[in-house]
């Protein structure tokens, strides 16, 4: 039915498999607009947010998809500014996840605003001492230059491509990539870097807050290096998941292993980094506010101390492990168990900087405030993914988004 | 946002955010501007023309 939409000589899904997918997605896609219209229609009485949790879970997933989309500029950065041409052919890949990313970031925060009429009122009325109005600015023209990488792939489209105009213009836009490429790593590492500022300034929650360089707290800096190491591997999760799925190769081991080389040796230093600034907190920057570091593990049913171990052995280290040694790296079942454990890790790291540091007493009178969020919270976190599931499943039927997978079919 | 905003002041931190801002629009607009009018002119030029399947 819809086969000269198809990039030639790919194979797909019948249509009505296809369609048949998208719709029980799209039910899900449906929650979470029904819980979306919630929010916006009644209020942030919807969620379980109180005078403890300003942030509800979407903005730890906000934080997250931001991190893991950070493929995106980072692969982009290494392709057109660094000139590694090798990935070229998992580019698009990269793209088009840091598309879903941004434009659910965009999306979590419209709804966490709770009248998104007045988005623009950061923008006009913008106050100039706030990280998160730095974050606010990058996140919106950041998704700007998204958009404008993820266009010459859709032009790329079969039918498309046909139309000189529109083949002329994917041509001239890739003429002048490296431009808004390094624009966009420019862009990424600020509001990567002021989002994990937000915590680190802190002051008031020990458990946050960070000393630093000049303004910026450490974690200005470890948020941006771990967006930049951990992005990519989800990128390869993602690849590795349509093949699995597709059960078909679809990008070459050599650029699978050298984003995964890349990405092991930035998780090593963000590790190093991650371990020396948690130590250096534990030891000196929380005792001289009057705590000890299990304040922060203890007297709680949830987070013990298993957490912090979680983030930096299983999130870090093994995968810094696996990923920069070439034997583990080359193995199929440890790669997998790398970059799975890589994002989980940046996602953990992302939750402790949000909601743990709202979870712990600040006061001597306080308790631990253990948070339970409400199903339009949870619906409304769960609506990007069911998106995001649409889009990459529409872009991988109908554009190139693989470009090795001809080859690669082929010579099977 | 703009120097006519009534809340607007000549800071440093106006000229960070703004300047930095309006640097990034600038430098993504003139971008998108060059693709267009190149693309315009290609076009006009018969580039392109009668491109088919065979491309990829």
């Amino acid at each position: 039915m819809d086969s000269a939409l198809i990039p030639k000589g790919a194979r797909r899904c019948p249509f009505p498999v296809f369609a048949t997918g998208i719709a029980v997605v799209s039910v899900v896609l449906l929650w979470g607009v029904f819980a979306m219209v919630l929010c916006w229609l009644k209020g942030l009485n919807q969620t379980n947010m109180n005078d403890y949790y300003g942030f509800a879970l979407w903005i730890w997933a906000d934080l997250a998809v931001i991190a893991i989309g950070g493929g995106a500029f980072f692969t982009g950065l290494l392709k057109y500014v660094f000139g590694i041409d090798e990935l070229k052919n998992i580019i698009n890949l990269a793209v088009v996840i840091g598309f879903i990313c941004y434009s659910s970031a965009l999306l979590i925060l419209a709804i966490d605003i709770g009248q998104p009429l007045r988005g623009w009122f950061i923008f006009w009325h913008a106050n100039v001492h706030s990280m998160l109005t730095e974050v606010a600015f990058c996140l919106s023209l950041y998704f700007s230059v998204l958009t404008i990488e993820f266009i010459p792939l859709i032009l790329e489209n079969r039918q498309l491509d046909k139309v000189p105009f529109f083949h002329n213009l994917s041509h001239n836009m890739h003429g002048v990539m490296a431009v808004f490429a390094a624009t966009g790593a420019f862009l990424s590492c600020f509001h990567q870097g002021s989002l994990g500022g937000v915590a680190g300034v802190l002051y008031g929650r020990p458990f946050a807050y960070r000393e630093g360089l000049l303004v910026w707290p450490w974690t200005f800096f470890l948020f941006t290096w771990s967006a930049a190491a951990y992005g990519p591997c989800f990128t390869l999760t993602v690849c590795k998941m349509f093949e699995g799925i597709t059960r078909k190769k679809l990008v070459k081991d050599n650029v699978i292993h050298l984003l995964a080389k890349i990405s092991g040796w930035m998780i090593t230093t963000y590790i190093i980094a991650k371990i020396i600034d948690t130590i250096y907190w534990a030891g000196v920057t929380a005792p001289e506010m009057g705590f000890s570091l299990m304040d922060f593990y203890s007297d709680n049913a949830f987070y013990g101390i298993w957490i912090l171990f979680a983030e930096i052995v299983l999130g870090g280290i093994v995968p810094a492990v696996f990923l920069t040694v070439k034997r583990f790296r080359e193995n199929k079942k440890l790669l997998l168990v790398a970059i799975i454990l890589g994002t989980l890790g940046v996602c953990l790291n992302r939750w402790v900087m949000v909601l743990q540091v709202m979870a712990v007493p600040v006061m001597s009178f306080d308790t631990w405030a253990l948070y339970i969020p409400s199903w339009q919270e949870v619906a409304t976190t769960i609506l990007p993914v069911a998106y995001g599931v649409i889009l990459i499943s529409l872009a991988y039927r109908y554009l190139p988004m693989f470009p090795q997978e001809q080859e690669l079919y082929d010579s099977k | 946002m703009f120097p006519f905003c009534f809340e607007w002041v000549w800071d440093a931190g106006h000229y960070l955010f703004f300047g930095g801002m309006w640097y990034t629009i600038s430098i993504l607009g003139l971008g998108m501007t060059f693709c267009l009018l190149k693309t315009i002119v290609d076009t006009l030029n018969g580039k392109g023309a009668g491109h088919g399947d065979d491309h990829h």
